[in-house]
């Protein structure tokens, strides 16, 4: 039988807990599957949980940044959550800083980042709030 | 030749009073270490040549037998480098038992000059070899405390402190180099993690000189915790340093860089929503001079 990850749907979203060490070959599975799933279900967030990724490598590292790149091109956006501190320093020093990925601590902020990308898109409400106070 | 170390082992009360006072007046260092003491650790230190086990010899240092004695003299060194004596003071302590075990072999040789000869040969290189060990395990000694020592500095200088619920900071004092970084950007991150910030502010008003190794390492770090979710700002840069930072063509220009660790502190609090703003005391008279005019 074949190792999978499993991708679970909340409503819009598209939720990834990877809990397992990934390997070139599992990576590549849940990026089909991901990329499968994205355009089935119409998702317009994906959040991938890592917060148990204890060892990367750079082929792990370019994974998650081509599944990104892929899912914004089907018009969802992507949050990495949870990434721990020696898998950051490994990716730095690996010279992978994942310009093109949105981070977030935890699944809570992770799908809070979705929310107010997703419901209100094209808004702009970023930066309003920058030179009212001084 | 064991009948040397039997000829100790007879004499061993002549050869510890003998020593103490060689002792007493060899040791400078009176204000470190007590009469008392000196006196345990010699009779220690003798007892342990005089029980050696059986086949034992004088000749061979690196016999088993001798490694009580051996494990005596260390932790002895290892303490007094802590104490403060110096290498020499250290080993004068077992070097200033010679003279009395001289004066055994004398008495054992009477008027044999070579067996005096042989065994004045054997009690030198035996005590060189002694004090030899002594002077290592001094020196062992004394790099541990300096090993510790910069373990200390280094967890020292490297507090990660909460400024608010959700915010910490990383106040950096003295210069930068590879190892340290590594400490701080392990700590940083881990902060992130404990106390679950979205915002990091590194301070560098105590870094005295930013290089370009130095200033790799702190986008290193900043990048690290941007994978984690974090988003870091770079606070307390002085003139020069920021004229340096352009001379050398490092690009700060991805990251936040704030004057002040108030106005990154402000900056922070902003963006997670929140506003320090100004309590106006009911009872607040302004002038009291008027009053009384």
């Amino acid at each position: 039988m074949m190792e999978r990850i499993p991708i679970l749907r909340i409503g819009n979203y598209l939720l990834v807990t990877i809990q397992v060490d990934m390997h070139d070959k599992l990576a590549l599975t849940l990026q089909d599957d991901l990329t499968t799933r994205i355009s089935e279900v119409n998702a317009k967030g994906v959040l991938i949980d890592i917060s148990s990724l204890e060892i990367v490598d750079s082929f792990i590292g370019r994974t998650l940044a081509n599944i990104a790149s892929m899912a914004r091109v089907l018009d969802a956006h992507t949050v990495v959550v949870g990434m721990q501190p020696a898998v950051a320093i490994t990716l730095v020093e690996l010279g992978m800083s994942l310009p093109g990925i949105r981070t977030a601590l935890n699944v809570e902020s992770g799908m809070e980042y979705l929310r107010e990308t997703v419901t209100s898109p094209e808004e702009g409400d970023d930066d309003n709030g920058d030179s009212t106070e001084d | 030749m064991s009948d040397l170390l039997s000829a100790i082992r007879q004499n061993r009360d002549f050869i510890l009073k003998d020593w103490l006072q060689n002792l007493k007046s060899a040791v400078q260092r009176r204000d470190l270490i007590g009469d008392r003491e000196l006196e345990t650790q010699a009779s220690e230190m003798l007892a342990a040549i005089a029980e050696s086990p059986a086949g034992t010899t004088l000749e061979d240092f690196n016999n088993p037998g001798w490694q009580p004695l051996k494990a005596m003299l260390a932790t002895l060194s290892a303490s007094r480098a802590t104490q403060g004596f110096s290498p020499s003071e250290t080993a004068l302590f077992v070097l200033s038992l010679k003279p009395s075990l001289f004066s055994v072999a004398r008495k054992q040789r009477g008027s044999d000059a070579d067996g005096l000869y042989a065994d004045t040969i054997l009690i030198n290189d035996f005590i060189d070899k002694l004090s030899l060990h002594t002077t290592d395990s001094y020196i062992h000694g004394r790099d541990q405390v300096i090993a510790r020592q910069q373990e200390e500095m280094l967890e020292l200088s490297t507090p990660v402190v909460t400024l608010w619920d959700g915010i910490v900071a990383l106040p950096l004092i003295g210069t930068l180099d590879s190892a340290r970084t590594q400490v701080v950007m392990e700590s940083l991150l881990q902060a992130i993690v404990q106390t679950n910030s979205r915002f990091a502010i590194i301070d560098i008003t105590g870094v005295p000189t930013v290089d370009t190794l130095v200033a790799q390492h702190l986008l290193k770090t900043i990048t690290a915790a941007r994978l984690m979710g974090a988003e870091c700002i770079l606070s307390g840069i002085r003139p020069q340093i920021a004229q340096t930072i352009v001379h050398l063509g490092i690009n700060l220009e991805d990251v936040i860089t704030k004057s002040k660790l108030s106005d990154a502190f402000r900056l922070a609090l902003e963006r997670s929503g929140r506003k320090v703003v100004r309590i106006d005391k009911p009872g607040n008279v302004n002038s009291p001079v008027l009053r009384g005019a």
